[in-house]
């Protein structure tokens, strides 16, 4: 009876055919670059999965990765080249034909070249070709080139380079397997998405790691943390620097560590007033000096077998075996960090009301991380050989370690933040070794880092390429690109005074320097996958002004030509006079190249293509290609062959096979020579992308146990790595606790050298060039004082969400189709304020209303929101109503690009190192709004027009119904 | 719940007439009453309209009302099913009673059995929509015993409303049927006061915590929903109505529903044919639009665990 | 109760997920919306999918609440699917028997061909699991991805819910909660597995691992609550700032 009939009615079908084919490929949905396995059935894609032989994600993906599927089929997709008829920021466009399109595009840009090719300014977005693109620009000859690093997070990776000669980011990762103490700050998703969420899995499941994340808000990562320090934003410099106060008085350091791997050792000249003060004593060679404790003399530092002392204060005329050239008092830099950490002002006690982190608390932290450094060591029986040829039985390990990202960088203390905490790290011995923080190859690299960058004036002339590569790093003032009078050689004055280190350009200035022709007016902005009029702008009513004011002498735009590539119908793409539609991520070849961002783990190096694994449906180009054919039309020397016609016909995958940046060394290092036997070094293979193909479109290669760990200054490693091609040679790569290219700019700002600040700068180098970490409240509370902006204001990625392209994925944006401003409870309550209530937000610069959630993981004094949630009415093809434009909003229009006057100068709102933008630094006030007041969000803009082309959006969406067996009702069902 | 119209019309309008059916098979086996063929073509013309009527608009409430049949099936286990099952089956003995009495003019001895036959399983198929919503563990508010008691008194209540506004109509006089009326609504609010007292009273069985399990750390608050977006579960699960609201659609239910019909029935026994069919009939009505209210309610408020997921603290 | 298989399955495949662990990224929830809109149940229609007000069927779904206050407070993510009761109330009513639980595995499913779409399962679903399609008029749920733990044109070790198989943190187990020695079994006793609203008495398959009891506390990792002071040192020569711990004579 009770025999279940159901089981009688349905025949279940439990192995139903997958796909008629898999193809392998990269994820594009973020810049983590998973492997994917996209299954095609019927010339449809019926599933994306992880592969589970990739590197990066071994076989998970995402929420954004598993919805590639709706990127793709997007009805916001552009689908022809575009010319605008129409004012600009209304929409109007015409379609033409590529042909057209180019031909366009090569006059203004030939113009541009023949004159003065400055007058191009070429930004891409948070696009994984720079490789190919900055090669483009110094071809072209044009300095102003950069891509997001600027805006995103340029301080992480200069403070790691020039100090550890890699970096968090994605350059570097703990050592999931091994560490006992996890310190995370400030990190939401972060570029490693899914092997921060894999290593997270790891700790959680061996139960006896410790994971601490400071972060002013308790979601996400911090939610799974053991201990969440919901600190106060823009201190954490002074919370790091307390435990560095905490770890010094007790003695709790690696003092075997630092004088092997760190330049603590090496001698300092203490000489105030003098044009050397603060740099490294040296011979005749130019090596840095250390005291010898036992022969008591003066030696090379980078000598083996030496014991040099860390502490004390020599007369050099007193020493022996000195240089005739040296004289004065010299220190040990480790000397100069005691004296400098040890004082009071660095006491927990001191610091605790300013982190909003107690004192006993961070005692109790810096007492957790001696423990497991030093009580827990980790001892791996590998035996290795370091630099200086020894051998060593074990590989001793100080299992903590730490990972630190946007929640440092976007502030404008980040490059001196994000540095204390490599101070920190060096201090525990805690970086690459096991149970540290672990470079990923091609890392490390020398520090200070190289190449410099191009772009003086004297450097550029009409119709020629410059002489190095638009972006690089300088290490002194000699190196800055400034013209004779001091003022930026590039558009956007990266490089210059006001931003020395400013090692990825700053896309975020480039828009508001054309349009106040300050150094220079340009002529063609020709930008890449970067929504600049939107979210990427730091005050986007401000921006979209600039973009559509008109010079009243010439009736034209103030920014006169604007070229853009886009895939969507995004924000951006109403401004612009030119647009080149772009493919989807599975529509094209890519390279994942050693050269640009790698992918490597720390066990190896990897990279990685992405193949075409759909036909475009529509007339839309790789942007790849279409730069490299206005590469040849252009005539670029390196774009054309003897013949002037184009060296590299068959587009992008052409030039990821036959380019080569150096003999022997092009974008991919997998399968290189003829036969495709060599990997890193070796002549081009025409076969090299099947073979990527056959491997599932990566390569990776495992390092030998032996060079895993202490990789800057193990041999074998080192060795490696130099015949790779990633450090000029094999040398010990000695890590800056001291920063001397820091004291070089100090010096210069002193009135030292023939390189000199203009007056205006030099008190903000001479402050914020400090070759030791720092602490400095961040430049907006000089603006806005607690009393008047009582609140920090924030934003996070939500993980299932990338920036703006995620809201026209109709699965996604299902997840986060609006937000909200997320507050303290109690704060909240002050402010009269509940859930769901409406409120404005204001700050100095702007004023916004949003709809309020009331939270109690999140710091008292701080209020955030997803970032890039908010949408403009009528963008990426989304119903005029909308809830990402009707209740979503931005942050961004109560944010500045240019902090107000000091002084009569307006200097950008970033870091003073690095030009980083400081979106992190933002203060508000909220006041409630009153109850007759729309329940909208302000600001709104007019609503823009969808763009020819477009097509119409489905009001009901089956996907997926056409795989079921034909007959099927269901599949009958969807044809509407 | 979200009161969705077509469930709050059919269980109201097909209670209304069971009830009808209840009171005719009475009527016919305990008190003699005669088969006066108009009264009797009106009488079951009613009931089985108000039946198939509310019986329709939920099978068009379906996602597939061509499959409605395969509703049958599962009588050994499911409430709806057995409801189905009885339903149909009703109309068998409902349909050859009112052929006897509307064709043959007879309501005695077969007929009358039949007649009961028919009330019996109008008072199973009541009881077995009752059950529906008695036996959700998942709405608290209705998986307690009163839910039954409710639903047949209210059936009966409205039954007899009808039944008196019938009688008078036809000039049948049977002015019992005004008392009964006016007793049986009354007793009906009772139950339904009952009823009321018990959900409002009733300590909270599910939480938030419990339904997370993470009462252990201590209050649980919804931080963010999985979505944004809408989704099914919300729109129809997910009502909330305010208790401000809730008490004053109480206040109208009980006026209308129940007051004001009791006065009116009550009082129609002491007027004259035509005029009491006049104040049965404003009874009928006022009874009927009480009794949506009533059932409005009925949904609004009970509160679905799942709403314990999105938000809500306690159900 | 005669819908159910008269002999309780023995086997009980379902899933263990770790609050502990789950950073409420999605990933399950969005993969299991790709795998299953082309599966057993396609689609998972969406309306307004870039309209207004979206709504789409999702078989899975990530919440998240707050617990406690202050500094002993949690943020919990939440992931919930169907959970595969063993005595299933959306089974029990089902008039038409399209709700049913498979003897085999005791996997619950809905036959799309024979359901009715009266959504009353839904509503006796206490979990929320139960997902109806307002163009297909049936109701969908969570399969246990019956079409991907079986399918022979896949490799053995895909065969496990996508679910499972794409969350990057691993938070998400699957296996026979019916043997008590399969890994998800052992995992649900060290950790404390448990039932959600025990109350309902739906004795539900899957489990969910209890976040793990903070360490805040001093010496919750073996560590005293601060470092000792060694200043003011004995060789700490007056003045300069000599510190005895620095002095050992180190080799480079
Ligand atoms: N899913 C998803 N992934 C993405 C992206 C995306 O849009 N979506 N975008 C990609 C891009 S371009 C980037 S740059 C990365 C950025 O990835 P993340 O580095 O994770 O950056 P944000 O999301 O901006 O989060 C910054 C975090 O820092 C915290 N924070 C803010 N101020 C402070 C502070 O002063 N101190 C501390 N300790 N914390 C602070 C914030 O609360 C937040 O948690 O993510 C990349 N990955
Ligand atoms: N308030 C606030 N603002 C911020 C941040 C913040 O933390 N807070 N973070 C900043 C950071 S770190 C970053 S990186 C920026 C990111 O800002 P953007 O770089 O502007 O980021 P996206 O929104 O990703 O915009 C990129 C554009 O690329 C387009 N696109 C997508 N795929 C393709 C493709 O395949 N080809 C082409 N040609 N185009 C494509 C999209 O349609 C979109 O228009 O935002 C910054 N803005
Ligand atoms: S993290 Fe997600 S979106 Fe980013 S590459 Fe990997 S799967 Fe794609
Ligand atoms: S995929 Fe894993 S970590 Fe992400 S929400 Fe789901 S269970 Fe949690
Ligand atoms: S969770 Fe709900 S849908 Fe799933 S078996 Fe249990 S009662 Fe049925
Ligand atoms: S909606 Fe379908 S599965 Fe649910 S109870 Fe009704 S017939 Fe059964
Ligand atoms: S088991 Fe399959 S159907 Fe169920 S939630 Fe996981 S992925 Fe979705
Ligand atoms: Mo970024």
């Amino acid at each position: 009876m009770s025999q279940s009939t159901s089981l009688k009615t349905e025949n279940v079908d439990t192995s139903p055919p997958v796909s008629d084919e898999v193809k392998t490929t990269t994820c594009y949905m973020c810049a983590c670059r998973c492997g994917i396995n996209v299954h095609l059935r019927d010339g449809a894609i019926r599933y994306i999965e992880g592969n589970r032989n990739h590197p990066v994600n071994k076989g998970v993906l995402c929420a954004k990765g598993s919805a590639g599927i709706m990127q793709h089929y997007s009805p916001a997709r552009l689908s022809k080249p575009l010319k605008r008829v129409g004012p600009r920021g209304t929409n109007e466009f015409v379609e033409i034909e590529w042909d057209e399109a180019m031909a366009t595009a090569t006059e203004w840009l030939a113009d541009v070249r023949r004159s003065d090719p400055r007058k191009l300014a070429f930004f891409t977005g948070r696009d994984q070709s720079q490789g190919l693109t900055g090669f483009w620009a110094s071809q072209f000859g044009t300095p102003n080139y950069a891509a997001h690093g600027g805006f995103c997070s340029v301080n992480m990776a200069a403070a790691g380079l020039y100090t550890i000669g890699g970096s968090f980011w994605e350059f570097g990762e703990p050592d999931w397997d091994r560490t006992r103490y996890f310190l995370m700050f400030g990190v939401a998703e972060d570029h490693d998405s899914n092997p921060i969420k894999a290593g997270l899995g790891k700790l959680k499941a061996s139960g006896d790691a410790k994971f601490v994340s400071i972060n002013p808000v308790r979601t996400g990562y911090s939610a799974i943390a053991d201990e969440w320090l919901g600190i106060r934003p823009g201190t954490d410099g002074l919370f790091v620097l307390a435990l560095v106060y905490e770890l010094l008085h007790a003695g709790s350091v690696d003092l075997e560590y630092l004088v092997r791997y760190t330049n603590a050792p090496w001698l300092v000249h203490r000489a105030p007033g003098e044009p050397h003060n603060g740099l490294f004593v040296r011979d005749a060679d130019g090596n840095p000096l250390a005291f010898d404790q036992n022969t008591r003399k003066l030696v090379n530092a980078l000598a083996a077998d030496i014991a040099p002392a860390l502490q004390g204060s020599f007369d050099l005329t007193q020493l022996q075996g000195v240089d005739g050239h040296l004289s004065g008092t010299v220190v040990p830099s480790f000397q100069l960090l005691l004296d400098r950490y040890r004082d009071p002002q660095y006491a927990p006690d001191a610091v605790a009301e300013r982190t909003g982190i107690d004192a006993a608390t961070i005692r109790r932290i810096a007492a957790e991380l001696a423990h497991a450094a030093f009580e827990q060591t980790i001892e791996i029986d590998t035996p290795w050989t370091d630099w200086a040829g020894r051998r060593h039985d074990k590989m001793i390990g100080r299992p903590v370690s730490m990972h630190a990202m946007r929640g440092i960088s976007a502030h404008s203390n980040g490059f001196q933040t994000c540095r204390a905490i490599h101070m920190l790290q060096m201090l525990l011995g805690s970086i690459d070794c096991p149970g540290g923080f672990r470079y990923k190859p091609p890392f490390p690299r020398p520090a200070p880092p190289g190449p410099k960058p191009a772009g003086r004036s004297d450097q550029l002339a009409p119709n020629t390429p410059m002489p190095g590569p638009p972006l690089g790093f300088v290490s002194g003032p000699e190196d800055l690109l400034v013209e004779a009078d001091g003022s930026p050689s590039r558009i956007d004055k990266a490089f210059s005074w006001e931003y020395p280190l400013a090692a990825h350009g700053m896309m975020h200035l480039v828009i508001r320097n054309a349009w106040a022709r300050d150094p220079y007016p340009i002529d063609v902005l020709f930008m890449f996958m970067a929504n600049m009029s939107w979210n990427s702008a730091m005050n986007t009513t401000e921006t979209i002004e600039m973009l559509t004011d008109v010079d009243l002498d010439t009736g034209e735009y103030r920014i006169p030509k604007i070229i853009y590539s886009d895939a969507f119908s995004s924000e951006m793409v109403p401004y612009a006079d030119l647009i080149l539609p772009d493919t989807t991520y599975l529509e094209r070849w890519d390279c994942i190249s050693l050269l640009d961002r790698p992918i490597s783990s720390a066990d190896g190096p990897a990279d990685a293509i992405r193949q075409p694994v759909v036909a475009p449906d529509r007339d839309v180009r790789p942007f790849q290609d279409v730069l490299i054919d206005l590469g040849a039309r252009l005539g670029l020397p390196a774009f054309v062959d003897e013949a002037g016609g184009p060296r590299y016909a068959g587009g992008y995958a052409d030039y990821i096979v036959n380019h080569e940046r150096t003999p022997g060394v092009g974008p991919l290092a997998g399968w290189r020579g003829e036969d495709g036997a060599l990997h890193g070094r070796g002549a081009a293979n025409p076969n090299q992308l099947a073979r990527y193909v056959e491997n599932g479109c990566f390569w990776s290669e495992e390092l030998a146990p032996e060079q895993r760990y202490f990789k800057f200054a193990n041999q074998s490693y080192l060795q490696y790595s130099a015949d790779m091609g990633w450090i000029p040679e094999a040398k010990q790569i000695v890590l800056q606790l001291y920063s001397e290219p820091m004291q070089k700019f100090r010096l210069a700002a002193q009135g030292h050298g023939d390189h000199q600040p203009p007056d205006a700068h030099r008190v903000r180098i001479e402050t914020h060039f400090d070759p030791l970490p720092i602490w400095y409240p961040p430049f907006e509370e000089d603006f806005s004082d607690d009393d008047t902006y009582p609140l920090h204001a924030l934003t996070q990625r939500p993980m299932a969400m990338y920036q703006s392209w995620g809201s026209q994925n109709a699965w996604l944006r299902q997840i986060h189709g609006w937000n909200k401003l997320y507050v303290h409870v109690d704060t909240a309550r002050e402010a009269g304020l509940a859930d769901d209530d409406w409120a404005w937000v204001e700050s100095p610069y702007g004023r916004i209303k949003a709809q309020i959630k009331c939270m109690t993981g999140c710091n008292r004094n701080t209020v955030w929101t997803w970032n890039a949630i908010g949408k403009r009415r009528g963008s990426w093809n989304l119903d005029v109503n909308a809830p990402e434009a009707r209740r979503g909003f931005l942050l961004n229009h109560l944010i500045t690009d240019l902090l107000p006057p000091k002084n009569g100068h307006r200097y950008a709102n970033a870091d003073p190192v690095t030009g980083q933008a400081a979106w992190f630094d933002l203060k508000v006030r909220l006041i409630k709004a009153e109850p007759g007041e729309a329940s909208e969000s302000v600001p709104q803009f007019p609503v823009l027009e969808n763009l020819p082309g477009v097509e119409k959006r489905p009001a009901i969406l089956r996907y997926g119904a056409r795989f079921l067996p034909a007959g099927n009702w269901r599949r009958q069902r969807s044809s509407s | 719940m979200n009161p969705a119209y077509s469930v709050i019309f059919f269980t109201t309008a097909s209670g209304a007439g069971y009830g009808l059916l209840i009171w005719l098979g009475v009527a016919a086996v305990f008190f003699d009453m005669p088969a006066h063929r108009w009264f009797g073509f009106a009488a079951f013309a009613v009931a089985l309209a108000l039946i198939t009527v509310g019986l329709l608009a939920s099978t068009l409430h379906l996602g597939h009302p061509e499959r409605a049949w395969r509703g049958l099936t599962q009588w050994r286990s499911s409430w709806l099913s057995r409801e189905g099952v009885v339903a149909v089956l009703t109309f068998i003995p409902a349909g050859l009673a009112a052929i006897g009495w509307v064709l043959l003019t007879r309501n005695g001895g077969v007929w009358a059995w039949l007649g009961a036959a028919a009330a019996i399983l109008a008072v199973v198929t009541v009881f077995c929509t009752a059950m529906i919503y008695q036996s959700l563990r998942a709405i608290p508010r209705w998986n307690t015993p009163w839910v039954a008691p409710v639903y047949l008194a209210f059936a009966l209540a409205s039954g007899a409303l009808l039944f008196h506004f019938g009688v008078r109509a036809f000039g049948l006089g049977l002015a019992w049927s005004g008392w009964a009326a006016a007793t049986l609504t009354a007793a009906a609010w009772a139950v339904k006061l009952i009823y009321w007292s018990r959900i409002d009273g009733a300590a909270a069985r599910s939480t938030a915590e419990s339904a997370t399990g993470l009462g252990h750390l201590g209050k649980v608050r919804l931080f963010e929903a999985p979505h944004t977006g809408d989704n099914y579960l919300m729109r129809e699960m997910g009502y909330k109505i305010a208790r401000k609201h809730a008490r004053r659609l109480r206040i109208i239910a009980l006026i209308l529903g129940g007051a004001l019909p009791v006065v009116l029935a009550a009082g129609a026994t002491q007027l004259p044919d035509l005029a009491a069919a006049f104040v049965a009939a404003i009874a009928v009505i006022s009874a009927g639009a009480g009794l949506l209210v009533e059932r409005w309610l009925f949904f609004a408020e009970a509160v679905h665990t799942i709403s314990l997921y999105y938000g809500t603290d306690a159900a | 109760m005669t819908s159910l298989p008269l002999n309780p399955p023995k086997k009980k495949l379902g899933l263990v997920i770790d609050l502990d662990t789950c950073v409420g990224c999605h990933a399950c929830a969005v993969n299991c919306k790709e795998w299953n809109t082309g599966g057993h149940s396609a689609p998972l229609t969406d309306l307004e999918p870039y309209g207004e007000s979206p709504l789409g069927v999702w078989f899975n779904r990530v919440h998240t609440f707050e617990a406690g206050d202050g500094a002993e407070g949690r943020t919990v993510h939440f992931p919930k699917s169907c959970l595969h009761c063993d005595e299933p109330a959306c089974v029990t009513v089902c008039p038409t028997g399209a709700s049913y639980k498979r003897e085999e595995d005791g996997i619950v499913l809905v036959n799309p061909d024979t359901c009715i779409g009266c959504k009353l399962c839904s509503w006796a679903c206490p979990y929320g699991a139960r997902e109806y399609d307002y163009i297909d008029g049936v109701m969908k749920k969570c399969t246990m991805c019956i079409d991907r733990i079986y399918n022979e044109n896949l490799e053995e070790q895909d065969r496990v819910p996508v679910c499972v198989s794409t969350c990057p943190a691993s938070a998400r187990h699957f296996g026979d909660l019916g043997d008590p020695n399969s890994e998800v079994s052992q995992l649900v006793r060290e950790r404390g597995g448990y039932d959600l609203m025990p109350e309902m008495g739906m004795q539900p398959v899957n489990k969910y691992l209890p976040p793990r009891p903070a360490k805040r506390g001093a010496g919750d990792t073996g560590a005293p609550a601060s470092l000792p002071d060694h200043e003011p040192g004995p060789v700490e020569a007056a003045g300069s700032g000599f510190l005895a711990w620095v002095d050992r004579t180190l080799s480079r």
